[in-house]
């Protein structure tokens, strides 16, 4: 929006989780973070990763709700539900293959990252990007982010499914996209916590 | 989403039930057409509904009630009686040696009892300050914004009898 797009590169994420804290500090969910945190291997790594939502083109959560409670708009920002079509069924956070709606079962409703759209929407930038110091969540104008070694991508494989998205994720230079089969993760390991895939 | 698109081939449920917002409040010609051509049938066959439910309407009929006798009350005496159901209070006024009014009590505001003022000659509802004529029922002064429906009365020798309500 206003010429500026969100880019996730979380090899530069350092894990200080300003991000979670600042999203916290918006008005229209405060106290509830909608950044999604990870460590990626506690126990092995210090690598983490925090991302938003990726506002898909055309989003799984939004075609899976049974109450038409998830609405995307022209500006191409995936919305919250609608407080009074969301039933709380959780149909969103099992279908989205990012992982990213969260379930909140004291308001039987479920609550997702918007981009900040009262920021975002006016032309400012939203809370997580503008505290993020190694800017791991980036939201800058597609030629500042030009100048990166990485590259953005906003296409991803999963499994049978392709999903264009909004928000860009940084990859190595000439990866086209990001592809992913849960079939891949899936062995058989007794000690699954430290299991690596083959 | 432009205003020109060509129809989709999408099932109708998808396209009203949308998961982007410009689409779900879209409406197509066609969809526009439609519901014109459906709500002007409907409403025509609702305005050959209400001619037939009047041309077939029966003509309310009323009983006859006896209210008392003739000298019962004195003359500016005023009898309560009931009519044309026990729930509809009426109040009969002798206006003079032979004459007799009758009017529903019930007052055409807000529905207090109206009663009748001997003093100034008039029926005083005192919810508020609604007065009506003895001679025809007619609004004088207040809020109410119709007359007193009138009792019809008749007099079969010595007893009077209501026989109709006249609604103006």
């Amino acid at each position: 929006m206003h010429g500026y797009e969100f880019y996730v590169d979380p090899s530069r994420c350092i894990g200080c989780q300003s991000c979670v804290k600042a999203c916290e500090e918006c008005d229209t969910h405060r106290g509830t973070s909608m950044v999604n945190f990870d460590f990626i291997d506690r126990g092995g790594t210090t690598a983490s990763a925090a991302y938003v939502c990726w506002h898909c083109e055309e989003p799984t959560c939004a075609m899976a709700c049974p109450t038409d409670a998830i609405k995307k708009g022209d500006d191409g920002i995936v919305q919250s539900s609608l407080k009074s079509r969301c039933i709380g069924c959780s149909n969103c956070v099992l279908a989205c293959p990012f992982g990213i709606p969260k379930i909140f079962p004291e308001y039987e409703q479920m609550m997702k990252c918007d981009m900040c759209y009262d920021r975002t929407s006016e032309g400012k930038r939203p809370m997580c990007a503008t505290v993020c110091p190694s800017q791991a969540l980036a939201y800058v104008r597609p030629e500042e982010i030009a100048g990166r070694r990485e590259k953005p991508t906003n296409a991803f494989q999963f499994g049978n499914q392709k999903v264009i998205t909004r928000v860009h994720m940084m990859v190595p230079a000439g990866t086209d996209s990001v592809s992913l089969d849960v079939l891949d993760y899936m062995w058989e390991e007794s000690d699954v916590a430290f299991a690596q895939p083959q | 989403m432009s205003l020109l698109r060509s129809p989709s081939r999408e099932p109708l449920w998808k396209e009203e039930f949308s998961v982007f917002t410009s689409d779900e409040r879209y409406v197509t010609r066609r969809q526009f057409a439609k519901f014109l051509t459906l709500a002007s049938l409907g409403m025509f066959v609702g305005s050959l509904w209400v001619l037939a439910k009047a041309y077939f309407a029966k003509t309310p009929s009323f009983p006859s009630v006896e209210v008392g006798e003739a000298g019962e009350i004195p003359v500016r005496g005023v009898k309560l009686f009931t009519y044309p159901t026990p729930k509809d209070h009426c109040i009969l006024i002798r206006t003079g040696e032979d004459e007799y009014v009758a009017y529903s009590q019930k007052c055409t505001h807000l529905s207090c009892a109206v009663y009748f003022s001997a003093k100034d000659d008039r029926l005083e509802c005192p919810c508020h300050q609604g007065f009506f004529s003895v001679r025809d029922g007619s609004v004088l002064q207040g809020p109410p914004p119709r007359p007193l429906p009138k009792i019809t009365l008749e007099s079969n020798g010595a007893t009077l009898l209501a026989v109709g309500v006249m609604e103006s």
